[in-house]
């Protein structure tokens, strides 16, 4: 017989709420010292969701230039900034704060602690981010120095040497690039070491390491996938600043550096960094399969080795973006190789979500049908990938619109998909409300659509020759009309992210009220008050099984008897 | 039969789904002009580039069409009814068996595929050039390409002329990518994939094409800012076309004494500072050579055909085509843009 001491009663807050007790300015004040990390991770998501309308805005102006040949909607130079920004700001100023937005705001609760193991360092790196962020963006108004050149960085977000030299690169850009990454990199350590720390020393009563819920699983992998990846990428940046101001020759190439050092640099950072970036999109399909499936995750084991896995085997593929440079037959072969490998933990991921699947009750909920198109697009990507990790077929897709398709397949095919998945779950936690699902409907479908039209179509303008980083083309190329389309697509997905916009602040304002488990779920975050008080669980939870929930609410049939 | 909401939305978002691609359909039924398909090849590499590709899409859609059937099997069989059913499914928890199965399945795909793709790397990678292969050297500058032939001494720039090969007696040509400032890409899809021009780091690569006829491509390396109109032009030329362009090449620029008002303008204002004209005072480097200037189709590295008013216009404003290129306008008078036009109209 389970027992009964689990958190269910114990832990619901029953203190009365406080609301309208404090003035605004009180209210304001408390978010900025706060080192509580529902509030943190709540921040780490609004920056990101900020920066993903920048960084979305950004893009609406590159696919207005690119939907006509010959266009002059934008001047080169603007559209080179643009794209970089674009790339940059996607990257490290959304990606990586939804890790940490997610980390944050989940880990404790789930593993049934109050707050991570080191609130303050939480802190810091927060505004670590955020002002490195502020920094980036500052160099629209600082970056062209005293030299009246160009004012935001303008150089990819690869920044490939020499490109980045003083001589080609005048004027303060690049600097505000390689500081700005420099600061956001120092964050981003903070925030992993504290996410590996709480995991580890946190945990309550009754959680080992194999019962602590997939979500944080895969957060923890990911954290340990960042220690080791930030590292060289702040490394290079310093050397970058070296050659730039104190005259050292790591990667200018008229005085005997080499371009390709900063190749290898930059991406043994760059393609585990895809990972780091995916991770949280697996651990959302991880959380919200099984719950609108209605039955527990298959292959629980096979899916913590398959995490370490893809974390291991991502570190050893760096140079499949390093095909075209002019490496030895072997060292292709090598990377060819490596970079299959990968398929088969992704395989065994994919087919283990397909099984939780299986033979259950499916709810299409708004959260799901996120996880559902996740799914097929995730499949597509992994399919594109494992042509691109063939080396003589990349000497033609590398730097193409195909490899433009496939890396959007990934981060918004499954990373954003999955980010709306997790907001539509969560939210009723973190706020109380429902959101409204007649609008995440509309959402998810003009999205999707909208995605498609966008994605599917770059695929081809790849086969067709079009190379990436392009602010226009010839008209007798043939591109013409699938650039409309890719543009037309763009454009209903902007549509789609307002509508969420929208319900976001209404449901915000005047959704239903959620109650502590609106989705009958079975993690330990379900069993506190929504949203939940500040000290999560007034007593400490215990827990017997991977679904403390499920023991609770199936006394008759308790998982820890099959675990 | 009262749909479920979700479907009623999917509904009318299946209408726009399938205008959407309508339009991409009417899209693709448009005849393009000078596509450089990658699934056009007419060159050796790029050939065996497109067998690997055919096998590796029939491999990986093989794959999608299982494994995505399974999956709208498992949407469509296992969706929640309507009835006021709430007993949860069985519970199950995994399967050691089934694990192993759909772990050993994809390790045998990648050995095949690793392995053809071996095959290939090393096959083109590894190939041993003939005697006859023809040796060019590609340098990428910002924001143009300029080709040298050693044995043939000559220097030319954006438009390469290679000689069609016979698959009999093959004559390939082989190509050593250097670069003069950024890092660039040399990328004509038809006749092999890229590989890229890195400062410091001589690369290569060979075509050995089996068509006649013009090949576009272009720069797929981001350079700087006119890294999109960084195009290429591969002429893939008969034996006696190649033998007659490369007698042509060959010869000094024209002395044409009715053009030596031009011709000071040009050794005066400061355009010989970047451009050669062999055979003349005119020895600059930094800009493409115009001894034959008027042999080629295209001026700005393929972006605007060679006429009179385009030269003329690129000569008073490179910025009018090029924002950003790094030519300067020289802020010529109209007589004497007149004239240096006039005079680059006979670098035949």
């Amino acid at each position: 017989m389970a027992d009964r001491t689990l958190p269910i009663d114990g832990s619901l807050d029953l203190t009365p709420p406080r609301e309208g007790e404090s003035t605004w300015l009180e209210t304001l004040h408390s978010w900025v010292i706060t080192v509580d990390h529902k509030k943190l991770g709540l921040m780490y998501m609004m920056l990101a969701i900020f920066f993903l309308l920048v960084g979305g805005g950004e893009v609406l102006f590159i696919r207005i230039q690119l939907a006509v040949p010959n266009n002059h909607f934008i001047s080169p130079q603007v559209f080179n900034r643009l794209f970089t920004m674009h790339g940059t700001t996607m990257v490290f100023l959304v990606g990586m704060p939804l890790v940490f937005a997610w980390a944050n705001y989940m880990i404790p609760l789930q593993i049934g602690a109050r707050d991570m193991a080191f609130p303050r360092l939480n802190a810091f790196s927060f505004w670590l981010t955020a002002f490195g962020a502020l920094f980036l963006y500052f160099s629209f108004l600082g970056g062209a120095g005293l030299y009246g050149v160009g004012n935001a960085p303008d150089v990819t977000w690869w920044a490939y040497a020499p490109l980045t030299a003083r001589a080609f690169s005048p004027g303060n850009a690049t600097d505000y690039w390689a500081l700005a990454l420099l600061v956001t990199g120092f964050g981003t350590l903070g925030g992993a070491i504290n996410i590996i720390a709480t995991a580890l020393s946190m945990r309550c009563k009754g959680m080992t390491l194999m019962r602590m819920p997939l979500f944080t699983w895969l957060l923890v992998v990911d954290s340990g996938l960042l220690l080791i990846t930030i590292t060289p990428l702040t490394a290079a940046q310093v050397m970058l600043m070296l050659d730039r101001y104190l005259g050292s020759h790591f990667f200018d190439t008229q005085a005997g550096g080499q371009a390709y050092l900063w190749m290898h640099f930059f991406w043994i950072f760059g393609h585990p960094e895809v990972y780091v970036l995916v991770f949280p999109a697996f651990a959302i399909a991880s959380e919200v399969i099984p719950v609108f499936s209605r039955k527990a995750i298959f292959g629980y084991p096979a899916m913590v080795a398959a995490s370490v896995g893809i974390a291991f085997v991502s570190l050893g593929v760096w140079a499949h973006h390093m095909f075209t440079v002019g490496m030895t037959s072997a060292g292709n072969a090598f990377f060819a190789l490596s970079t299959m490998l990968v398929g088969i933990p992704t395989g065994i991921k994919i087919f283990n979500w397909v099984a939780t699947m299986w033979g259950g009750k499916i709810r299409f909920a708004t959260p799901m049908l996120f996880c559902t198109a996740f799914l097929f697009q995730f499949l597509t990507a992994g399919l594109t990938g494992i042509m691109l990790s063939v080396a003589p077929w990349n000497w033609q897709l590398h730097g193409s619109y195909f490899v433009i398709a496939h890396f959007h397949y990934i981060l918004v095919g499954a990373i954003v998909f999955n980010v709306f998945a997790g907001i539509y779950y969560w939210f009723p936690k973190a706020t109380g409300r429902m959101m409204n699902e007649t609008l995440g409907k509309w959402h998810f479908w003009l999205f999707f659509i909208g995605f498609h039209v966008t994605f599917d179509t770059m695929h081809f303008l790849g086969f067709e020759g079009m190379p990436r980083w392009i602010y226009t083309y010839p008209a007798d190329r043939g591109w013409d009309h699938l650039n409309l389309v890719v543009s037309i697509g763009g454009l209903i997905q902007g549509v789609a992210v307002l509508i969420f916009a929208y319900n976001l602040i209404s449901s915000l304002l005047k959704g239903t009220i959620a109650g502590n488990d609106p989705w009958d779920a079975w993690t330990l975050e379900w069993s506190t008050a929504s949203p939940p008080p500040a000290y999560n669980f007034a007593t400490d939870p215990v827990v017997h099984s991977r679904r403390p929930l499920w023991d609770v609410k199936h006394p008759e049939d308790p998982d820890w008897k099959y675990e | 039969m009262m749909l479920p909401e979700w479907l009623r939305v999917g509904r009318i978002a299946g209408f726009v789904f399938l205008l959407a691609m309508f339009l991409s359909s009417y899209a693709f039924a448009e005849g393009p002009q000078s596509t450089p398909s990658i699934f056009a090849p007419t060159s050796t590499p790029a050939i065996d580039i497109h067998h690997l590709s055919l096998f590796v899409l029939e491999i990986t859609g093989a794959i999608f069409v299982v494994v995505a059937s399974l999956l709208t099997y498992v949407i469509i069989r296992f969706r929640a009814g309507n009835a006021e059913d709430d007993r949860e499914p069985a519970q199950i928890y995994g399967s050691n068996q089934v694990e192993l199965a759909w772990t050993v399945i994809p390790v045998l795909i990648v050995v095949v595929l690793f392995l053809t793709t071996a095959r290939v790397i090393f096959a083109i990678q590894d190939a041993p050039m003939p005697q006859a292969a023809l040796d060019v050297t590609v340098i990428g500058h910002q924001f143009w390409w300029e080709y040298r032939y050693p044995k043939q001494g000559l220097v030319v720039a954006n438009e390469l002329h290679v000689p069609l090969s016979d698959a009999k007696q093959p004559t390939p040509t082989h190509l050593k990518l250097l670069s003069a400032d950024a890092d660039h890409s040399f990328w004509v899809p038809q006749l092999m994939g890229k590989i890229d021009l890195i400062p410091n780091h001589p690369n290569e690569m060979w075509i050995n094409p089996l068509t006649s006829g013009l090949y576009v491509g272009q720069c797929a390396q981001f350079c700087g800012v006119q890294h999109a109109n960084m195009l290429l032009r591969v002429y893939v030329d008969t034996p006696e076309q190649f033998a007659a362009w490369v007698n042509n090449q060959a010869k000094p620029g024209m002395q044409d004494p009715s053009v030596a008002e031009g011709r000071r303008v040009f050794e005066t204002e400061a355009c010989m500072n970047c451009h050669t004209v062999q055979g003349t005072a005119a020895t600059g480097r930094f800009g493409p050579d115009l001894t034959h200037l008027m042999s080629r189709d295209t001026l700005a590295s393929g972006e605007i055909p060679n006429t009179r008013d385009n030269l003329r216009q690129w000569i008073k404003s490179p910025d009018s085509f090029k924002p950003g290129a790094l030519m300067p306008a020289m802020q010529l008078s109209d007589s004497q843009l007149d004239q240096v036009t006039t005079y680059l109209e006979t670098l035949k």
